[in-house]
């Protein structure tokens, strides 16, 4: 059988398995997704447990997002995998030393929190259109009921009480999964570009301000294919979030990165051949430059300004789009920048993706379109708008 | 009255339902919490049950407790003639590609005024169209016309560490430490994630797209544990490459680690290798 892999060039010394790059790009959508789970989450908690009224437009809206991102998280995996037949070995046997071991648990309890939230929190509407709709949208909509269909006071009272403890169980859990994605890289002591305690954090934050903004571009989006009023309260508020959160980021990445630098460990002009070199586009450019500095100061310059108007949604929605870029180009950077740097310290290598192939650059565009397709047939079941909400 | 009838059993119904799923719910994660818990509890027990009554391998005649096998490399004796490694590639049916390598052997030339090594292997671009084929190995004369102040081999091979890094990420134990001191993955149950591959700090171990699932050296598990030497060093024509039992005071492993200044690679990552070195220097890593 002829074997199918794909080689990378390198300069210096690598060790020779080295060249064929193990973790593609689909490790890189993998953690992409759960940050935007993390992320969109923060949202809607924002509204469930601490009580920020101006995000309920998005509140709702915000756990769909993060529940069709969470229902994809796992493919990415399991498309990499060698044998993904063999996949539930991970959760027959969990080798319990592994920080892969934990993830199918960890994201089956997130799974099913999320669902159960969403259940919830669409309960009226769901009661509502099973006794309004007929054939096979009746049909639906009574079995998502799953009998109860009892809309007192009380048991609203009841609903609430539960949304409000999901939703303080999912912080952790959300923020967890996320922060053990940065683990699974951190505490590899095998790369210097990973082998970081920060990792963890910067993953988090990363993640947050990726969700954010996420539920920005894609409320704004909603707004205009419904011909809906943008709720402009509810905007800036999320403009606020993600420049807080887009600060404790930078500050995060820029201490992580002086201190690998300032440390100057072995194999350090290495990293920094690599940093000035092939680096130059993706981090200091998109990543770092257009991503992240230019979103901050538009960002900055609406909150300075106090504006109120459409040039707010313009800004934001062009900044939440930047934002998204470059959380990818981090993840990316992150992933595929660590296997570069060759582990002897000594050399570095150059992977140019595939377009093509189960781990080619189709694929994990794929895998991120992938939500917002489940998202856009979601929606249609489970209204999250606001203004359906004051109708009913 | 019959409407609140119908409310109150709707109700009811509904408590009912809502405490079932809490209960299920909570069930669902005592069961995670419970689970990683007693996992780590079997993990240590199973620890301390493998250090007394070890569940032997189907191995006619082979006991794994009565070894505890070990690897020296004497680089200054390789001579870079490379059979090793293409006898490796034989006896393990390694991909025949210069990408895929269970031990390799790197050179490291010190040109006079310069004061890092040049360093290269097998893989090297230049020595591949020296040898004529990925298959063929060979180190290209490259230095003919330098001025070489230093120069030395050093062979490659998985550590077979006390600590393996790579049998710690593994989510599935499809990779393991035997009793007698050597890390070996399940084929049959390897999943693929390549997390071990990343994992290793010594590059050893690779991914083996004929079979898909992650591959490294296995010490010749089939051989030793049937009296034979690894391949490698059974093909070795200088004697560089040594191979034994350390339970055994007199064997050839143990006499070299305790006639000899031995070191093992990088050991601030806490891996604890079994090969021991004798004759490099620290551009070595």
């Amino acid at each position: 059988m002829e074997a199918q892999f794909l080689s990378s060039p390198f300069s210096g010394y690598v060790y020779p398995n080295e060249t064929v790059i193990s973790w593609t790009v689909l490790i890189a959508v993998y953690p992409y997704l759960t940050g935007l789970v993390a992320g969109s989450f923060t949202i809607s908690s924002l509204y469930q447990v601490f009580g920020f009224r101006q995000l309920r437009p998005v509140a709702h809206f915000a756990l769909l997002v993060s529940l069709c991102c969470m229902i994809i998280v796992p493919l990415p995996l399991l498309l990499h995998l060698g044998h993904p037949e063999r996949a539930f070995n991970a959760m027959i046997t969990p080798h319990m030393t592994s920080a892969f071991a934990i993830f199918s648990f960890a994201a089956l309890f997130y799974v099913i929190l999320l669902m159960v939230e969403t259940w919830f929190v669409f309960r009226p509407y769901i009661v509502h259109q099973a006794q309004q709709t007929k054939g096979v949208l009746s049909w639906i909509y009574r079995g998502a009921t799953l009998g109860s269909y009892d809309l007192s006071d009380n048991a609203m009272r009841y609903d609430s009480k539960w949304v409000f403890w999901l939703a303080i169980i999912g912080i952790p859990g959300a923020h967890g999964l996320h922060g053990y994605v940065g683990f699974v890289f951190g505490s590899l002591k095998a790369r210097e570009w990973w082998s970081s305690d920060l990792m963890p954090a910067i993953f988090l934050f990363s993640a947050i301000i990726s969700g954010t903004a996420l539920v920005i571009v894609l409320y704004v989006l909603s707004c205009k294919l419904r011909r809906a009023p943008i709720d402009l309260a509810c905007m800036k508020v999320m403009a606020y979030s993600l420049w807080g959160f887009m600060m404790f980021t930078l500050l995060l990445e820029g201490v992580e990165f002086a201190s690998l630098v300032y440390r100057g460990r072995q194999g350090y002009d290495v990293i920094m051949q690599f940093v000035e070199g092939p680096l130059l586009v993706p981090f200091f450019i998109l990543q770092f430059g257009v991503g992240s500095v230019l979103p901050l100061a538009v960002i900055t310059f609406f909150i300075w300004r106090g504006a109120n108007d459409r040039a707010l949604v313009v800004g934001m929605t062009a900044s939440a789009a930047l934002v998204l870029l470059a959380v990818l180009m981090m993840r990316y950077n992150v992933v595929i920048g660590g296997q570069e740097i060759s582990k002897t310290g000594k050399g570095l290598l150059a992977y140019y993706p595939p377009i093509f192939g189960r781990e080619g650059l189709l694929a994990a565009g794929t895998l991120l379109i992938l939500p917002l397709v489940l998202l856009s047939i979601l929606v249609r079941f489970l209204p999250p708008w606001h203004e359906r909400e004051q109708m009913t | 009255m019959e409407d609140e009838d119908k409310l109150e059993k709707q109700q009811r119904e509904r408590r009912e339902f809502l405490s079932w799923l809490g209960g299920a719910l909570a069930c669902g994660a005592a069961v995670i919490a419970g689970d990683a818990g007693l996992q780590q509890a079997v993990a240590a027990g199973e620890r301390t049950a493998a250090a007394q009554v070890p569940p032997k391998p189907a191995i006619p005649g082979y006991d794994w407790t009565k070894h505890r096998w070990a690897f020296g490399v004497d680089a200054t004796k390789c001579i870079g003639c490379l059979r090793c490694v293409e006898a490796c590639k034989k006896e393990n049916t390694v991909p025949a590609d210069a990408h895929h390598f269970r031990t390799w052997v790197e050179r490291y030339v010190t040109l006079e005024g310069e004061e890092t090594a040049r360093i290269d292997s097998q893989a090297d671009p230049v020595n591949i169209a020296a040898a004529g084929s990925e298959s063929e190995y060979r180190f290209a004369d490259r230095y003919r016309d330098a001025k070489v102040a230093k120069a030395f081999f050093v062979p490659k091979l998985c550590n077979h560490c006390t600590e393996p890094a790579c049998v710690q990420v593994c989510p599935t134990g499809a990779t393991y430490k035997t009793v007698d001191g050597v890390v070996l993955i399940d084929h049959t149950y390897c999943i693929g994630c390549r997390y071990c591959v990343q994992a290793c700090p010594y590059g050893a171990r690779f991914f083996n797209e004929e079979m898909n699932v992650s591959d490294k050296c296995t010490w010749c598990y089939h051989r030793i544990t049937k009296g034979l030497l690894p391949a490698c060093v059974e093909v070795c024509p200088v004697g560089a490459r040594i191979f034994g039992d350390r339970n055994d005071a007199q064997s050839a492993i143990s006499r070299f680690i305790h006639d000899n200044r031995v070191q093992v690679l990088r050991p601030e990552t806490g891996n604890a290798p079994n090969v021991f070195y004798v004759g490099i220097d620290e551009d070595v890593s």
